[in-house]
């Protein structure tokens, strides 16, 4: 089976205040269903290369490919639906819209997708809620959740439009021990029961051996 | 639900959450619509008025008899002009009757054309009022009063009386504001006047005429056609003026250049006899564009900057929703959605003010001496204003939304998400 995700030889180098060559020749594969963490010290490039595998970066040289297909020089309209086919976001901060319900924030990717109506994506969302167990928060206005609360409600919206890989970019970064062991058994769970990819980026030394493998950077290269 | 369904729906929220934002700068817009609507309104309505105290009864084309001195003179015609040098000294016009000639031919014809609304003789004469020992020169027009009052409103310039007054008694006579000031008269009274010969008739006062400007008021009076050429002493074609009203003013020109081709006549056209009105109220309109354009520029401003703090206020937002798949066009879409809301509900609120505001100025009393027949302040209420006070609040308020819009659309969000 083909892996899921795959880069190779990707570059990037930041050009402001001075260049600087931030990725050194990246190359590796995510397998289906694998659960893997990203580690390093500030700076040694993991998120910039979380960006760029979330296809919301485009400016590097080098080949990303995405469930068997090369993505690297899709147009950014196209990259945005592939994005919101096959890969959910967790950040480390939450990113609800605080106007809208949490019903409403799991629902809008779905709605942009279009694969499904309003109803069966309502009743997706309702379900996803479930599975956070956050069910019973649905009409209340994001702003109004705890900040726990609020991270699993930014799983459900990754989970909305059951993609193939979630990322996460410090997703435990903002909770404490408690909530961050919550997180991780979510996420473990999703992995086994819904053939998801992980693929997260973390500081968290006790999170990350918990997972399947740990990518360690330093200064640009995959060390391990 | 289609794309711009969800678009709309994520607008609205985002502007319902910001009532306070979004009705300063509806409110903006507003303020903007009825100060145009307003201004336009009141400053076309006394354009109207003042055009109206002067075209109105100003007809479009003057049929009179010139007396110039003829321009070939005879010896001319019999010496030829080419071969000899002839000189004339101290030539005076020959003494010509102020009457046109054939009048009522000219008159009838004219009727019948297709661009003349309506063709009026009148019959001038110069006299005395008498009283007592007082004379008073002055003037007597004899009109076709129905005529009159249905191409040039002659209506509306009679402050006592009835016009009607001329048609019911022979000698009625409407009398100018300024002579009955002058010889205490009022209607019903009689007066004595003078013709040039020295016969004298008395004129039973049916009216008093007031046009608003004193010199006229003075001088002028009006009687019948026959009455006046009674006191002229000469027959029913003795017509000294032809008043013509066109379908169009613009034609003015071009037809009393025909008619003093066709007929031996002078004809004044009412650009020549009125040239500095169009002039006044044609800077009028400019300054009250000038004016309205820059309020509702100020407001575009208003939401210009209203929703740049938005999107500085929604960069997260913006992140978020194009990192879970929506286009940097959906986003600028989200933006100019907002802008264009804001748009239609101050231009809807502006056009209410504006038209209420209108109703009370028009309400407003308003005397004047020079104009007796307006009560209250002049108010145009052309829905031409209302058009293109809605068409320039969406205009502006699609640019103010769009520059910020497009920023949106520009912004990067992973430099949003790693900037936490």
């Amino acid at each position: 089976m083909k892996p899921i995700l795959e880069t190779k030889d990707i570059n990037k180098y930041f050009t402001d205040p001075v260049e600087f060559h931030v990725l050194k020749d990246i190359s590796l594969k995510l397998e289906r269903k694998e659960f893997v963490s990203i580690m390093g010290k500030s700076g040694c490039g993991k998120s910039t290369l979380l960006y760029i595998l979330s296809t919301m970066d485009t400016n590097y040289t080098g080949e990303l490919i995405i469930d068997g297909k090369n993505v690297s020089h899709e147009s950014k309209d196209n990259l945005a639906r592939i994005r919101s086919e096959n890969i959910g976001f967790v950040f480390q901060f939450h990113y609800l819209l605080p106007e809208f319900t949490v019903l409403k924030n799991i629902m809008l990717p779905a709605l942009k997708l279009g694969k499904f109506d309003h109803k069966t994506i309502k009743k997706n969302a309702l379900e996803k809620l479930e599975i956070l167990g956050m069910q019973e928060q649905a009409d209340k206005k994001a702003s109004r959740l705890s900040g726990g609360q609020k991270q699993r409600v930014a799983i459900a919206r990754a989970l909305i439009n059951n993609p193939k890989i979630i990322m996460g970019d410090e997703p435990t970064g903002n909770l404490d021990s408690k909530n961050a062991n919550i997180v991780f058994d979510i996420l473990r769970e999703l992995s086994n029961e819904l053939d998801m990819s992980m693929l997260i980026v973390t500081h968290d030394k006790d999170f990350a051996k918990k997972t399947d493998r740990i990518i360690e950077m330093e200064d640009g290269y995959i060390i391990s | 639900m289609s794309n711009l369904s969800i678009i709309w729906d994520i607008s609205k929220t985002h502007l319902f959450s910001k009532k306070k934002q979004t009705m300063v700068a509806a409110l903006g817009v507003t303020f903007g619509i009825s100060m145009f609507i307003i201004m336009m309104s009141f400053m076309t309505g006394l354009n109207q008025l003042l055009d109206g105290l002067v075209l109105n009864r100003t007809p479009h084309v003057q049929i009179y008899n010139n007396t110039d001195p003829t321009e070939t003179q005879p010896t001319d015609s019999y010496f030829n002009a080419a071969t000899n040098l002839n000189y004339i000294h101290s030539i005076k016009p020959k003494s010509r009757l102020e009457r046109i000639h054939n009048a009522l031919p000219i008159l009838s014809e004219l009727k019948k054309n297709k661009k003349v609304n309506g063709a009026t003789p009148q019959t001038i004469c110069k006299v005395f009022y008498i009283a007592g020992s007082n004379n008073l020169n002055g003037i007597i027009s004899g009109i076709d009063v129905t005529q009159e009052a249905r191409l040039f409103n002659f209506k509306d310039y009679i402050v006592e009386g009835d016009i009607n007054s001329l048609i019911k008694k022979k000698n009625g006579v409407l009398l100018g504001s300024g002579i009955a000031e002058k010889l205490s008269l009022s209607v019903g009274d009689k007066i004595q006047i003078l013709n040039p010969s020295g016969t004298s008739f008395s004129l039973s006062i049916g009216g008093i005429y007031q046009s608003g400007m004193a010199e006229i008021d003075d001088i002028q009076s009006y009687v019948n056609l026959k009455m006046a050429q009674q006191i002229l002493g000469a027959g029913s074609n003795y017509i000294s003026r032809i008043h013509v009203k066109l379908n169009d003013m613009e034609d003015a020109v071009p037809f009393s250049k025909l008619i003093e081709n066709i007929y031996d006549v002078s004809a004044m056209d009412i650009k020549e006899a009125n040239a500095q009105f169009d002039t006044g109220s044609s800077i009028r309109t400019l300054i009250s564009y000038a004016v309205s354009i820059t309020l509702l520029i100020v407001a575009g401003f208003g939401i210009y900057n209203i929703l740049n703090m938005f999107i500085y206020e929604k960069m997260n937002d913006i992140a978020i929703l194009k990192a879970t798949g929506f286009t940097g066009r959906d986003v600028m879409l989200i933006f100019i959605f907002q802008a264009l809301i804001i748009g239609v509900l101050g231009a809807a609120l502006g056009l209410g003010v504006g038209y209420g505001a209108s109703v009370i100025i028009d309400n407003i009393p308003f005397n004047s001496e020079a104009l007796p027949t307006v009560k209250t302040y002049p108010v145009n209420y052309d829905p031409l204003f209302y058009i293109t006070g809605i068409i320039f609040a969406l205009v502006s308020t699609f640019l103010a939304g769009y520059l910020p819009a497009r920023k949106a659309k520009k912004l990067d969000p992973v430099e949003i998400i790693r900037g936490q």
